[in-house]
């Protein structure tokens, strides 16, 4: 298509101005040419992603959702950069059933590599289309049309806004994939534009889903036991009905809801409820550590990798180990919330879900009603990390909303339901074996990895906790393995090194005794420590320097890159000799394989008489392709950083036989600020005109693993099991 | 009928005096910094000052805040005119999801009101009570100190 330049381009969007052609052909059409950036493949309609109003303003639509990793700035970046205004000339529209494309869930790192890609070429292709326009209108080529700021200036100082140039073109045209990336003027890409989002958020703005205040709107409380698999013993709910400020008791089958008009009275009546105490009607769990009972469930093998090659040598070294993780949880700041408003047999949700899509399908089985009478709208909410109760709180808004029509319902999660409710991140364990050759280069390696499932996200009613307490109940949704390359338990379980004579295989526990689902980075952060920690035994073995071992088992340059950078920034090879309870470690991985390359080092101290950790200093490298953000990249491996340091050295859901007991922040505690780093350096490798590479999970495997390679380079011994809290490592100096 | 001092402003509430101060902020004053996080006082989202110390609004019943000064994030400043705390913050793209910030500057504000000069450790165990979850933590750090010198100190490094 390049050969046929400019002119062409024009032709073909004079034909789309001159003629109404249906949709269905032009689509057809759009089939048979080479596949379109990002969801420009699934919606390649341009004015599905922007359209231009008679009087200049644009609106960029976008379907995935902003969970507070500054997703609408960086869209705003690539909208505004191409199409040559400032972002504030833009208005963005993002995750609505009613208004934008289905991109699905906002998750797995993908909106920029989806969403950002999409609005990129529909924003090139759209330059394109005023550009040859503003030419046809000034009579000139199109190579003397600059587009700036809303106006197309001609050769002889003419303008024409792009308001007016759009009124006289249609958008609704198909997106051309080559469409040319702008090659001149001040670029916005690559700039550190400070977030839309925060001014608000540091003055009190309404931000979140948990700030609507609608006119007439009810506060309301879900009645549940203390976790899931339970529930409350019969209450009088007559009784409650009755209670000072109370509007009404909402019940179906076992669901029940409290509505009130002033807030503080329903958490009264909820407190009331929960004094009749709770059963559970479920079977017993059948331990209190998940890791335990997973490796002894049935499970359904699914092979993940087979890399043929010659046998290990007969004298090669065999090296094995065991690695596991704990049950974690999401444990988002502000418990679940949303408003739902029920008019005339439609349905309104104002949501922090991250799928509006597939929310609205499961909200219309639940309620019975047709999925266009259903429109989610996404609110932020607190940060999410994955599924967390956002869909079930949704469901909970809209059934007691159903009672109570054309009167808005905000209800609200307590902190317990968050912390009882909420799907965990599954327990894991993985087994690897390897075989190093007297050349100090690996010639076998197999990797075993056990997980429950990482995807329970609902597409149906039996997805959301009300479906199974509604009379008559839904079904349960039947999790299934998420195929590779992305996987589920299985995602990173293959490693990026050059290995051959490998293979691995997951073992996908379907029985899950409590609610399980995608946490952030899903099987990654487990598969990538333990890999990243095997890496370092080996290399042990070999007698080799750890970044050394990697860089000489490492073909892919960005992922060389990655490494060099931060064991260089970290000074790794003038590094203190571990010991002492003092040590280095080093982690790789580039996210699925398929996302953004991160390599992490850091220095910790041990104190070998309490056994506390200090992390001195943390310093990443990452590659997400051409960097939009910097700063907006930088923010994300700083909390990944954090966050994974949290999940690895703390935290641990914790089971008796009939609940969980991690029911607040003082069960299940998570890193607070006199136990971050001391210092955290991330380094971006920017990659101008190479796709964009999510990168809001790529920090979380490669901390864990460097983290447990640092406390052994500190104290001698290796930890396999996480969390590597005090009482661990006091255990294992003691032994 | 309870009266509460709120920012400067004064206001006499038609509420249950046992409703916790949150409530009271969020639902009748229409005040969104304030957030609920765990109605426990365990996570520091709720943090307002009373009286210039940091409190968790979710737990102190208005009917103990009669006659007593009570700020909130938006008594600091507004968006377009923000006060040095939340201004640092900005200035650092201290937030991801933002749900803990306002508690976070509350925090921050009352701390350097007192002392203007505290130790890196000092602002570590100080903002020890508010959670983060996105790990913003050493954002949250450098805000801290851009405010302190905007308000004439600055972070003093511990000694090891």
């Amino acid at each position: 298509m390049t050969g046929l330049g400019r002119r062409r381009f024009l032709t073909d969007g004079a034909l789309v101005m001159a003629f109404t052609i249906s949709g269905r052909a032009l689509a057809q059409e759009a089939m048979e040419l080479p596949p379109l950036a990002g969801d420009l493949q699934k919606y390649p309609f341009l004015d599905s992603w922007i359209r231009i109003d008679a009087d200049g303003r644009i609106t960029v639509f976008t379907g995935k959702a902003e969970l507070g990793q500054g997703l609408k700035t960086a869209l705003l970046q690539v909208a505004a950069d191409e199409l040559s205004v400032s972002p504030a000339a833009i208005d963005l529209v993002t995750a609505d059933t009613g208004r934008t494309p289905d991109e699905g869930v906002t998750a797995g790192s993908h909106s920029m590599q989806d969403s950002g890609m999409a609005i990129l070429n529909a924003a090139a292709n759209v330059r394109g289309l005023l550009t040859d326009t503003a030419a046809w209108r000034f009579a000139c080529a199109i190579d003397d049309v600059e587009l700036q700021d809303g106006l197309a200036y001609g050769p002889n100082g003419q303008t024409l806004g792009y308001g007016d140039l759009a009124a006289s073109l249609s958008l609704h045209a198909v997106a051309k994939p080559d469409a040319p990336r702008r090659s001149k003027g001040r670029r916005l890409i690559g700039e550190n534009v400070g977030r839309v989002d925060i001014p608000a958020k540091v003055s009190g703005g309404a931000s979140y889903v948990q700030d609507m205040r609608l006119p007439g709107m009810l506060h309301a409380r879900v009645v549940r036991g203390p976790s899931d698999g339970t529930r409350l013993k019969p209450a009088d709910f007559e009784q409650i009905a009755k209670m000072p400020g109370i509007d009404r008791v909402v019940r179906d089958g076992r669901f029940v809801a409290i509505l009130a008009a002033k807030e503080w009275d329903a958490v009264k009546a909820l407190r009331h409820v929960q004094a009749a105490g709770w059963e559970r009607p479920s079977p017993d769990l059948p331990a209190a550590d998940m890791r335990d009972a997973l490796q002894k469930l049935p499970a359904r093998d699914v092979p993940i990798f087979e890399y043929p090659g010659p046998p290990a040598p007969a004298g090669a070294t065999k090296v094995t180990a065991r690695y596991s993780r704990p049950l974690l949880m999401h444990g988002s700041i502000g418990p679940s919330c949303a408003v739902a408003r029920w008019d005339n047999d439609n349905l309104t949700v104002w949501t922090h879900s991250q799928g509006v899509g597939p929310l609205r399908k499961a909200l219309a089985d639940l309620l019975h009603l047709s999925p266009d009478k259903v429109r989610c709208i996404h609110v932020e909410g607190s940060g999410c990390y994955g599924h967390n109760g956002a869909d079930d709180v949704a469901a909970d808004a809209a059934l007691a909303a159903r009672a109570v029509p054309g009167r808005p319902v905000k209800l609200q999660w307590t902190r317990e339901q968050e912390h009882g409710w909420e799907p965990l991140g599954s327990a894991m364990v993985v087994e690897l074996r390897a075989a190093l050759g007297a050349d100090r280069r690996i010639k076998a390696w197999w990797h075993e990895v056990w997980s429950n499932a990482h995807n329970g996200r609902p597409v149906t009613a039996g997805g959301l906790l009300a479906g199974a307490e509604v009379e008559p109940p839904f079904p349960p949704q039947i999790p299934k393995p998420i195929p590779m390359p992305e996987g589920g338990g299985h995602r990173n379980a293959n490693p990026l090194y050059a290995l051959s004579n490998a293979a691995g295989i997951y073992h996908f526990v379907e029985s899950a005794p409590v609610r399980v689902s995608a946490l952030r980075s899903l099987g990654a952060h487990m598969n990538i420590f333990a890999i990243e920690s095997f890496v370092d035994e080996v290399a042990g073995t070999a007698g080799m320097d750890p970044v050394d071992f990697r860089l000489v088992h490492l073909q892919d340059e960005r992922a060389r890159a990655v490494v060099e950078m931060a064991a260089n920034r970290f000074g790794w090879a003038r590094r203190r000799k571990g010991g002492n309870g003092r040590g280095s470690g080093f982690g790789f991985a580039r996210y699925k394989n398929l996302g953004a390359y991160c390599a992490i080092a850091l220095e910790i101290t041990v104190d070998e008489r309490t056994g506390r950790i200090a992390v001195r200093r943390a310093v990443a490298a990452v590659d997400s392709g051409e960097a939009i953000s910097p700063d907006g990249i930088r923010n994300q491996v700083e909390g990944a950083i954090v966050q994974s340091l949290s999940w690895t050295t703390m935290e641990q859901v914790t089971l008796d036989t009939v609940h969980r007991t991690s029911f607040d922040w003082s069960a299940y505690p998570i890193l607070r600020f006199p136990g971050v780093p001391e210092s955290v350096e991330v380094h971006v490798i920017d990659r101008p005109g190479e796709p964009f590479l999510g990168t809001g999970e790529a920090g979380q495997g490669p901390t864990a693993a460097a983290l447990a390679n640092a406390v052994s380079d500190a104290i001698g011994l290796r930890l396999r099991d996480m969390p590597l809290t005090p009482a661990r490592i006091k255990a294992a100096l003691r032994s | 009928m309870i009266t509460l001092t709120v920012n400067g402003t004064t206001h006499t509430l038609d509420v249950d005096p046992e409703t916790p101060l949150l409530y009271a902020l969020r639902n009748d004053l229409a005040l969104n910094g304030a957030k609920f996080g765990c109605g426990l006082g365990q996570c520091g989202a709720c943090t307002v000052l009373i009286d210039d110390r940091p409190a968790f609004s979710c737990l102190v019943p208005i009917a103990s805040l009669v006659g007593r000064k009570i700020r909130t994030i938006e008594g600091l400043g507004t968006a377009e005119q923000p006060g040095a705390v939340p201004a640092a913050f900005e200035a650092e793209q201290a937030a991801q999801c933002g749900y803990c910030i306002a508690g976070m500057i509350m925090r921050t504000q009352a701390l350097l009101e007192r002392n203007n000069r505290p130790t890196e450790a000092e602002v570590r165990s100080q903002l020890a009570p508010n959670l983060c979850r996105c790990g913003t933590h050493m954002r949250i750090l450098r805000a801290v100190r851009r405010a302190a010198v905007a308000m004439g100190g600055g972070v003093q490094e511990s000694s090891p």
